[in-house]
């Protein structure tokens, strides 16, 4: 309780901070948004030539475009402490947080807030929407279960990467922008239902890094591929990717050696 | 002359200093190509209707989109002339007996050549070993090439001067990351890096193929796979030209309005 109280605290005074710069922020807002909304816009008019793509048609891939973007955004937006986290470790900052008696997840995820995010949720909204008039998806409860799975799991194995990303950090001290490939590459890549890359990418996309348990297997049930309601529950497990890369976490701030100053 | 060309001379050092980034770059780019051109091959093969694009021409415009990325993005802008207006260090720039456009524009262009000189060889040579569909082919013919390079070099200047507009933007708001962000998206998307420019519907593509931002990468990539010719190419490079002149007009212009009410910051 005191620590949801502390992350509050923290999110006010990040907040504070970005409103000082109004018309940066709404330039940004706006900006994010015309950014992703162009990712959607580029689908429609790729898809104006196209019945679909594999057995996938143009609706089925907007829902999918939009339960990826959605995930990630929310995700970047609570959870970009982690991305600035090289920063924190070249600067010393992160020696400062190990001497708080408070959670240390706690305080990277609170020294960056960005709700600039909201312009790409808006975009996952407004495509959310469209994906499903267009397939003339019918709405049961089961569907809209599966697809607020779809969206937190999705939340969660983002989140897991950009925690790897930081525990990287601690190993080497170049930028870890190899974890980009599987963040933002996830995000771009994702707006296709993974099958369509090919059996052998399906296969790394569910042993090594999970995507699939949040975006291909439940989307099968979310489209009626297939009844197995199962699939509407494979979300769920990316929580056990996540605990993997909490424990990778623990073991770097264990072995962790101080550079800053 | 003498002077702009030693400004380009120390920014391309300068660039060729990042070698590690080249590397980091190098995966990330390689993914991305390799992504999208699975993509594109699912999308043609489960569709019977002709494509707009060859699809050895649409890979070949894929990995040069990856492998030239540094020379074309709008967004990526040089971050010391971003510095420079916020700290105050224009001061400086104005104090030299030089022309503030040209010393940038020479700047960003070194910027850019020595960033896409490092990554381009050795993306192309990935692209080069893949196996045959996903391969980048040879140039359509000789000519063609030649054709490329030099269409390559306007659709830089394009490019740049258009960058020099959002600098000098700048200098009016002085919130460099707000309207660098408000850019981004729309001219990714109208300059065809979004989607090929020949696969977007009629009649946006007509009205997206006149304005700048298709001069840009679009022209030399398509140029290289044989796509783009006869007077189709023609006219595209009428147009690239008179983009350059006109952006580069426009620029000065406002550059020169902009520095007669200029109020330096800090520093």
């Amino acid at each position: 309780m005191k620590s949801i109280r502390l992350y509050f605290k923290y999110v006010s005074a990040v907040l504070t901070s970005t409103m000082q710069y109004k018309l940066s922020f709404l330039l940004m807002c706006i900006g994010r948004f015309i950014v992703a909304f162009s990712g959607f816009i580029g689908i429609s008019f790729l898809f104006s030539g196209f019945a679909g793509i594999k057995n996938y048609s143009y609706g089925e891939v907007l829902l999918c475009f939009s339960i990826v973007q959605a995930a990630f955004s929310l995700s970047e937006c609570l959870f970009s402490g982690f991305k600035g986290f090289s920063g924190l470790v070249k600067r010393g900052d992160f020696d400062r947080m190990l001497l708080r008696p408070r959670s240390l997840i706690l305080q990277v995820i609170g020294s960056r807030f960005e709700l600039g995010r909201i312009g790409p949720l808006l975009t996952a909204g407004i495509t959310l929407i469209v994906g499903i008039r267009t397939c003339e998806l019918h709405l049961n409860i089961m569907r809209i279960i599966t697809l607020i799975l779809m969206i937190l799991g999705g939340m969660v194995l983002f989140s897991a990467l950009f925690l790897l990303g930081a525990t990287i950090n601690f190993f080497s001290i170049e930028d870890g922008g190899i974890i980009n490939v599987l963040t933002y590459g996830g995000k771009d890549h994702g707006k296709y239902p993974i099958d369509i890359y090919g059996e052998g990418l399906k296969k790394f996309c569910t042993f090594l890094i999970p995507y699939t348990l949040f975006q291909y297997y439940p989307l099968q049930y979310l489209l009626g591929k297939t009844d197995n309601s199962m699939y509407a529950f494979f979300p769920l497990g990316t929580v056990v990717f996540l605990v993997l890369c909490y424990a990778f976490w623990r073991f770097g701030v264990r072995n962790y050696k101080s550079c800053g100053n | 002359m003498r002077k702009y060309y030693f400004f380009f001379r120390m920014r391309f050092a300068t660039g060729l200093q990042y070698r590690m980034a080249a590397i980091t770059a190098l995966t990330t780019q390689f993914f991305w190509g390799l992504m999208e051109c699975l993509a594109y091959k699912a999308l043609l093969d489960s569709n019977a209707i002709k494509a707009p694009m060859d699809y050895s021409a649409l890979v070949s415009y894929i990995w040069l989109k990856e492998a030239f990325l540094a020379l074309f993005n709008t967004w990526a802008a040089d971050n010391d002339v971003f510095n420079m207006i916020l700290d105050g260090g224009i001061s400086y720039e104005l104090c030299r007996p030089l022309s503030v456009y040209k010393m940038w524009f020479a700047r960003t262009i070194g910027g850019r050549m020595s960033e896409a000189l490092l990554r381009c060889i050795p993306v192309l040579l990935c692209a080069c070993l893949l196996p045959a569909p996903y391969r980048i082919s040879a140039p359509a013919s000789i000519g063609c090439f030649f054709l490329f390079l030099f269409t390559m070099l306007i659709a830089l200047g394009v490019t740049v001067s258009f960058c020099m507009l959002i600098y000098i933007l700048c200098f009016f708001t002085v919130s460099p990351n707000g309207w660098r962000v408000f850019f981004m998206g729309a001219v990714d998307l109208l300059a065809g890096l979004v989607v090929p420019i020949p696969f977007i519907p009629q009649p946006y593509r007509s009205i997206i193929e006149c304005l700048p931002f298709a001069s840009m990468s679009n022209v030399p990539f398509r140029i290289y796979s044989g796509d783009l010719q006869g007077m189709e190419m023609i006219t595209a490079i009428g147009l690239q030209v008179f983009w350059l002149f006109a952006l580069i007009g426009l620029g000065s212009v406002i550059c020169r309005l902009a520095q007669r009410r200029v109020v330096i910051q800090g520093g």
